[in-house]
């Protein structure tokens, strides 16, 4: 261990201790990445069977662009947060996390955090895919999307990261995930789908405000809801 | 065994097992209750003059949201939350039978509708914004009881439960303002809004005591499903003292 590691004694603060967990969840992900590389080819997969779902002579591909790629994320974000909580099931490295010296909060945070930048990692994969495959011009607009994009997936993160903190412990756990967590992203997906088609119709923001007022919230409330309940989640 | 005998083998909550002999005079005044107003709603209330006998429908649909919306998810809510403070196994059953007896009465609302909507409305299912919010209702009632299902053991199946009920809770207005948003930026066809008729008193006479039936028999049925969980934990906690 280097000089510098081992002169650490006091445990680290919240926020740090969230990095750290943050970090190694990363670095796991990074090292054999299976749940990006699945998610981002589902999200592509999904991006393509849906524009086969529809008669492209009566529905506009930009009037299908926004539900679609909502949907896709929603159901690729679900696959990246299975594997959150899953991957402390090998030798039981959830005691370990519990163990160490941290907030519970902390390694909620860290969890949240982590996933974050897994689903961002494939919007940033998937949004320029639907503005090839969808034809839509994303130009002007690819700034303020980019803000939806990260307002929605706080929303998803925050109560998708609790859940899979839950569904890991019972009998269902891949059947629950999305059975939990698809009725709370019904309010983040329609708000964002809403947004979305707002700015690539060329709208004004104000058209969109009311939407985004609820991502906000949601955001919120249910950031600081789960990482209040989330030490009832991991009790021993 | 008696009821004494039985406490002494559990470490708490254990004093309260219900007596299981004789009538159940809670839920038989329910039933009995809601009996009544149907036959009042059915023979003795005017049929109204727009929608026909149809619109008898709404002093079970009405009433059934009432209970469902107001009584048993609030109570599952509620109970969720104090769960997670005081960690009192009675709240948990409390709860666990406010979604069973919930969920029935979601489903009234859910079948009740439709059949409702057809002939007055034109339609099945219309995305009225009342009626996606007890759809959603529904689904979340159905993912909690499945969640309750999915684990095994009590402790964790009790907090895992109250975290999910309590979260629900804090969903509700979310959806609600997402469907209504999404209901008034997408300008439908008008219709008859069957929620704010303007009724008879006869109606109104039949309309308001059929709450009180309804919230009679929906405490008959909880207290009987309460009984139950009481029950099924006694023999669980003599099993595993055995």
């Amino acid at each position: 261990m280097p000089e510098s590691e081992r002169q650490v004694t006091a445990p680290p603060g919240v926020l740090r201790a969230a990095w750290l967990i943050a970090r190694k969840d990363l670095a796991i992900e990074f090292r054999t990445r299976t749940a990006f590389f699945s998610a981002t080819v589902f999200a592509l997969l999904g991006l393509t069977i849906f524009y086969f779902a529809w008669d492209p002579t009566t529905v506009a591909a930009i009037d299908l662009a926004p539900g679609v790629l909502w949907v896709i994320f929603t159901f690729s974000g679900l696959l990246g947060l299975q594997r959150s909580f899953g991957v402390e099931q090998a030798d039981r490295a959830m005691d370990a996390l519990l163990a160490a010296p941290v907030d519970r909060e902390s390694v909620y945070l860290g969890k949240a955090l982590a996933n974050l930048l897994f689903v961002g990692g494939v919007q940033l994969i998937t949004i320029p895919a639907v503005a090839l495959f969808y034809n839509v011009p994303l130009g002007d607009v690819a700034l303020p999307l980019a803000g939806v994009a990260a307002l929605a997936a706080v929303g998803l993160v925050a109560v998708g990261t609790l859940f899979s903190s839950m569904a890991v412990n019972t009998r269902l756990a891949e059947l629950l995930l999305p059975m939990l967590s698809l009725p709370f992203f019904l309010p983040v997906v329609t708000a964002a789908s809403m947004t979305t088609a707002r700015l690539l119709a060329g709208r004004p923001m104000a058209d969109a405000w009311p939407w985004l007022r609820i991502l906000l919230a949601f955001d919120l409330v249910f950031v600081v809801a789960c990482t209040l309940l989330f030490p009832f989640t991991v009790e021993e | 065994m008696t009821t004494s005998d039985l406490g002494a083998t559990r470490s708490s909550g254990t004093a309260d097992v219900p007596e299981t002999d004789g009538m159940d005079w809670v839920l038989a005044s329910g039933f009995l209750a809601v009996a009544a107003f149907y036959v009042r709603a059915i023979f003795f209330t005017p049929i109204e003059a727009s929608q026909g006998p149809a619109q008898k429908i709404l002093y079970v649909h009405a009433t059934s949201a009432f209970v469902a919306l107001y009584l048993a998810f609030g109570l599952l809510g509620l109970t969720s939350a104090l769960y997670l403070w005081l960690k009192d196994e009675k709240l948990d059953r409390v709860a666990e039978s406010a979604a069973e007896v919930g969920l029935a009465f979601t489903s009234v609302v859910l079948i009740t509708g439709p059949l409702w909507a057809k002939p007055v409305w034109g339609a099945w299912w219309d995305w009225d914004a009342r009626l996606s919010l007890t759809l959603f209702l529904w689904f979340l009632i159905l993912g909690y009881l499945v969640l309750r299902g999915a684990i095994e053991e009590p402790g964790m199946r009790a907090r895992f439960s109250a975290v999910l009920g309590l979260l629900s809770l804090i969903l509700v207005p979310f959806i609600h303002l997402s469907v209504y948003l999404f209901r008034t930026l997408h300008p439908m066809p008008i219709v008859l809004k069957p929620s704010q008729p303007s009724m008879s008193p006869e109606m109104q006479w039949t309309f308001f005591p059929a709450f009180f039936a309804m919230a009679l028999l929906f405490a008959g049925l909880l207290r009987a499903r309460y009984r139950m969980a009481t029950l099924r934990d006694a023999v669980a906690a003599m099993d595993g003292a055995r």
